[in-house]
């Protein structure tokens, strides 16, 4: 699975992903606050380069994706019709999950992203499972606190076992809801996957650190990312107005051109909601 | 020479297997593969042994039965349950009905009593049965073993298939008793079918008139009509016996009863209490002893 060095062109197809994904979830904060919504939703802006890299890593391969309930970024990146999303969190039926699943349980078969049941972690095994025995690349998301599950940590150990060809992202955002990460382990994910044989290594949420270190890897393959949540658990509120948030940074980095996509994509947000609400 | 109950689950594996499928567990050559019921592959031929983590377990089989595969998955001890079961009662009953995606699991799921001690003693099956999405059988003869995989087979559905290790040796089909006006009828499930057949027949032998219908669907709940109107005509109503315990299913199926018929149907189960190894401390299904006793407490 060799690449070539992370191009602009990749850095900026990387973007106009984070940034459907950073667009939809600020209009859906601003909508959360006018109490549009009747159901939680959990947001995942500030985390959006994790999918988008992977998306673009991966666009040739159409791998299974299991990931859980802050998953809009995921399903965004790979492909999921932004509308039908919009309508899930609307609770129609016409939705991604057919108005069942809610913000939780999104998914999308043209993608071959499948829905979460809303227990943490089950995506794992289940993962695990899909892969074991398709054979195809799979790719397992969890947060950091699901990764803590008995069940998620017996399902690395024994994707190295088998040697299953799966890629474990653990979306290292330091949370529980509001639970540091110090307060709950002292020990960290790429360590515990390296001592059940599994290779691992723990790093940020850069796209180009993500993209080379996702590079001529044997699966099965962790990658435990360091993140920021932009908002809240659940609802509309803002954890840390200080922290870090790779958007911008990438948006810096990137220029006018950056600035255009941020842009042209917000409209054209503003006028999918504008349609349906 | 009739074919035991084992070897015909161990055939339908075989079969099953052959056509490209998967069988899964844990230790799965354990004590005689299984009783016998698991055909002495490799995982080359499809039979995978899982490590000893519980709950990943019932995810995985989750997972190969979500991409289109339909796997076996055995669980030695309908005990264990509390921990497998999870993921499956949770994800693949439901994920027709969120997701529109089937995941047929057939799930075997075996029961044994006596002398095993608090955890993997009895039958466990209203553990998965109050969720919605899963059928649950208890097939206790060869014939009704295969009619259990062919439904599965015809199906999208996951099935808990709630089997017996005293059942294993079992060569017979078993056929149901009928008086027009019975005393009682009866309507066993799982292991206590057998123990209920002989309390009829010493009970019938010495004047009574018990009827007796065989339940082998828990989930849905198939009571044939034939049945009901039996339960109608009788003098004193119903029991239903079952091994597992009181609040599993045997109290909901006599509700099921005594709102269609208007009868009065009673239980009579393994007790209402944590089973010990010491036999004075264990918990068995009713025997015939005790199945006759109580009738004709009831009489």
């Amino acid at each position: 699975m060799a690449r070539l060095t992370m191009t602009r062109q990749d850095k900026i197809e990387i973007f106009k992903k984070a940034s459907l994904c950073r667009n939809f979830e600020e209009k859906v904060f601003e909508l959360i606050k006018k109490d549009i919504f009747k159901i939680p939703i959990y947001l995942s802006a500030g985390q959006e380069f994790i999918a988008s890299t992977l998306a673009h890593f991966f666009k040739n391969q159409s791998p299974y994706i299991f990931a859980q309930h802050r998953s809009h970024s995921t399903y965004l990146a790979f492909g999921g019709d932004p509308e039908k999303l919009a309508k899930e969190l609307l609770g129609k039926q016409d939705g991604c999950s057919n108005g069942m699943g809610g913000s939780a349980s999104i998914q999308c078969k043209e993608i071959n992203m499948f829905g979460h049941d809303g227990l943490m972690g089950t995506q794992v095994p289940i993962a695990v499972g899909a892969a074991f025995t398709s054979k195809k690349f799979t790719i397992a998301l969890a947060g950091d606190a699901a990764a803590e599950e008995d069940y998620v940590m017996a399902s690395i150990a024994w994707a190295g076992t088998k040697q299953i060809p799966i890629l474990f992202v653990i979306e290292d955002n330091n949370l529980s809801i509001l639970t540091e990460k110090k307060i709950r382990r002292n020990w960290e994910m790429d360590n515990f996957a390296k001592s059940v044989n599994v290779d691992a290594a723990n790093i940020e949420d850069d796209p180009e650190v993500i993209f080379e270190s996702l590079k001529d890897k044997n699966f099965p393959y962790l990658l435990n990312i360091k993140t920021a949540r932009l908002f809240w658990h659940a609802g509309a509120g803002i954890d840390n107005l200080n922290q870090k948030d790779q958007y911008k940074i990438q948006m810096n980095l990137l220029g006018d051109e950056a600035l255009g996509i941020h842009q042209n994509t917000k409209n054209k947000i503003e006028k999918l909601w504008n349609n349906l609400i | 020479m009739k074919k035991s109950l084992k070897e015909t689950i161990r055939d339908v594996s075989k079969n099953h297997l052959a056509k490209g499928n998967q069988l899964y567990g844990q230790c799965l050559t354990a004590v005689g593969w299984v009783g016998g019921t698991v055909p002495e592959l490799t995982e080359k031929d499809g039979l995978v042994e899982l490590s000893m983590a519980d709950v990943m377990a019932g995810g995985l089989v989750t997972g190969a039965a979500l991409v289109g595969t339909r796997p076996i998955y055995v669980v030695r001890y309908q005990g264990f349950q509390w921990f497998n079961a999870s993921i499956i009662i949770n994800y693949a009953a439901k994920s027709k009905s969120i997701w529109g995606i089937p995941c047929p699991v057939f799930v075997r799921s075996i029961g044994m009593e006596g002398g095993i001690g608090p955890v993997a003693g009895s039958s466990h099956h209203g553990l998965v049965y109050r969720m919605p999405g899963i059928k649950i059988a208890s097939p206790m003869t060869p014939n009704e073993y295969i009619n259990i995989y062919d439904e599965f087979m015809n199906s999208d559905d996951p099935f808990y298939v709630s089997e017996h290790r005293k059942s294993y040796s079992n060569t017979e089909e078993l056929k149901d008793i009928k008086f027009d006006s019975p005393d009682l009828v009866l309507f066993p499930f799982s292991i206590t079918r057998f123990e209920s057949v002989k309390a009829c027949e010493v009970l019938n032998n010495q004047g009574y008139k018990i009827s007796l219908f065989h339940q082998l669907w828990i989930k849905p709940l198939k009571i044939s009509p034939e049945a009901i109107e039996n339960l109608k005509n009788s003098k004193y109503g119903g029991v239903v016996l079952d091994d597992d315990y009181p609040s599993g299913i045997a109290k909901q199926v006599a509700y099921e009863l005594m709102n269609l018929t208007g009868k009065k149907v009673v239980v009579l189960t393994i007790e209402e209490k944590t089973a010990g190894f010491d036999p004075s401390k264990d918990n068995l299904p009713p025997d015939q002893e005790k199945i006759c006793a109580f009738i004709k407490k009831l009489i």
